[in-house]
């Protein structure tokens, strides 16, 4: 791979490139954004090589050497850039709950988000209920504080806020409100959204939910 | 009260990898059984809600879940040899290749071990494809994490131990010499550090275990194909 500097490959739809895109943003780090325009259809070939095994973006291509999946991204951003705003909370047992709470949700949304949106009837119903179930759990871990990460927008914050972008999917195909269920979990959504870094990274959820219907679509799902 | 507490299960890879990790850092450790397949106790409930699970690691009274965060945190806490690299690509490297065990390579073996018939086959080749994917890094390496044991290496503990028990008493044979030359030669010399060897569970009661539910699924089988 050429040394192109900092090179993200990625999809405009992917909360986990979002996740890096927020990263690089917060740290001021200049990057070459690649889109996987046919991800569907035809990887590139870079990203072929870059990310063999699992052929899904985000990869950050650094000096000419790919890094996969989004927390590993994100805990190296940090370890490379030191100087520049600490994404990683500071103390160990801090850093193993916002990593802790990230393979939760990570878990709970790749099952249960595309149950929200492909499935229906009683598998659905039970989908929305767990996903609400997860977010009533992230609340309690939020508290009263305005950031998963304290005073400091951090790790949990970046790696969650991303997926604020499908709720209106999730909301229309499951017929409820995240804002009326989880009303805490929406100040911090919107607090988040008042940053550069996300309002920049994040899409339109209208253009989301466009997309989750061509994909429907596209799958031969009803 | 003990400042480190580990609920954990003598039979559990996960919780033996934890076990190894503070044992390779020097830390003293009150060990709590757990009795995972029959009743969990109160304390395990009370510091893992979430997901009820072994292993917990418990410092100071707080409380810290999943093998992999835990491994993580002990190499943060404690001075000591390192459990990943010092590099932050290498330790991109060894964070991939934990997820990678943890998230394909354990599935499609357990898999294999414990399914009939067609889902059996399809296990195997998925896990077959997996293992080849882990022999191809081990070029020029002893282990994964170099001339030392690292995070890889403990996390692998299910492959050098668990399974090699697993796959006898199912009846195949997928970690052949031939096949896996390296992963062979690594599980030799994994096997034989001290730390590993002497932290393990004894292949004798483990094997009694497995033996037992293998009986078990074959008579729900057999009573499920009667019906």
């Amino acid at each position: 791979m050429e040394d192109e500097g900092v090179v993200l490959l990625g999809f405009w739809s992917s909360p986990y490139v979002m996740r890096v895109k927020i990263a690089l943003e917060e740290k001021g780090i200049q990057f070459l954004y690649k889109e996987e325009e046919n991800i569907f259809r035809s990887k590139s070939p870079l990203l072929l090589q870059a990310n063999p095994i699992y052929m899904k973006v985000p990869v950050l291509i650094h000096n000419g050497k790919p890094i996969c999946e989004s927390l590993n991204i994100l805990e190296y951003i940090d370890e490379v850039w030191k100087d520049k705003f600490t994404i990683l909370p500071h103390h160990p047992y801090e850093k193993a709950k916002s990593r802790f709470w990230i393979h939760f949700f990570d878990k709970m949304i790749f099952d249960i988000g595309r149950r929200m949106w492909a499935s229906k009837g009683e598998d659905q119903d039970a989908a929305k209920l767990e996903f609400l179930k997860s977010l009533k759990l992230l609340e309690e871990e939020l508290g009263d504080k305005p950031y998963f990460g304290g005073d400091q927008f951090g790790l949990l914050d970046i790696a969650l806020i991303p997926f604020s972008c499908r709720f209106y999917t999730y909301e229309m195909f499951c017929k409820f409100s995240v804002e009326k269920s989880c009303p805490k979990f929406m100040k911090w959504v919107n607090k988040c959204n008042e940053r550069g870094s996300v309002s920049k990274a994040l899409p339109n959820p209208y253009k989301v939910y466009d997309f989750v219907l061509e994909v429907k679509k596209m799958l031969g799902i009803e | 009260m003990a400042e480190v507490k580990l609920f954990g299960s003598w039979g559990s890879p996960f919780s033996r990898r934890i076990e190894v990790a503070l044992k390779l850092k020097g830390v003293e450790y009150e060990f709590i059984e757990e009795d995972i397949y029959n009743k969990k106790s109160p304390l395990l409930l009370k510091y893992n809600p979430v997901h009820k699970k072994v292993p917990v690691l418990l410092h100071n009274g707080k409380p810290i879940c999943e093998s992999l965060v835990i491994l993580e945190y002990i190499d943060e806490t404690w001075e000591g040899p390192s459990i990943l690299p010092k590099d932050p690509y290498e330790r991109a490297m060894a964070r991939f290749w934990v997820k990678f065990l943890d998230e394909k390579c354990f599935p499609a073996m357990w898999q294999a071990c414990w399914s009939i018939g067609e889902e059996q086959e399809k296990a195997k080749e998925e896990a077959t494809e997996f293992l080849k994917i882990l022999e191809g890094t081990l070029s020029g390496k002893k282990f994964f994490g170099g001339d030392s044991i690292g995070m890889v290496d403990i996390v692998a503990n299910f492959i050098a131990y668990w399974f090699m028990i697993l796959q006898e008493l199912a009846g195949f044979e997928l970690l052949t010499k031939e096949k896996f030359p390296k992963l062979n030669e690594w599980m030799n010399e994994y096997l034989n550090c001290s730390i590993i060897k002497e932290n393990l569970p004894l292949k004798d009661k483990l094997t009694a275990v497995f033996q037992a539910r293998f009986q078990a699924v074959a008579a729900a089988a057999a009573a499920a194909a009667a019906k």
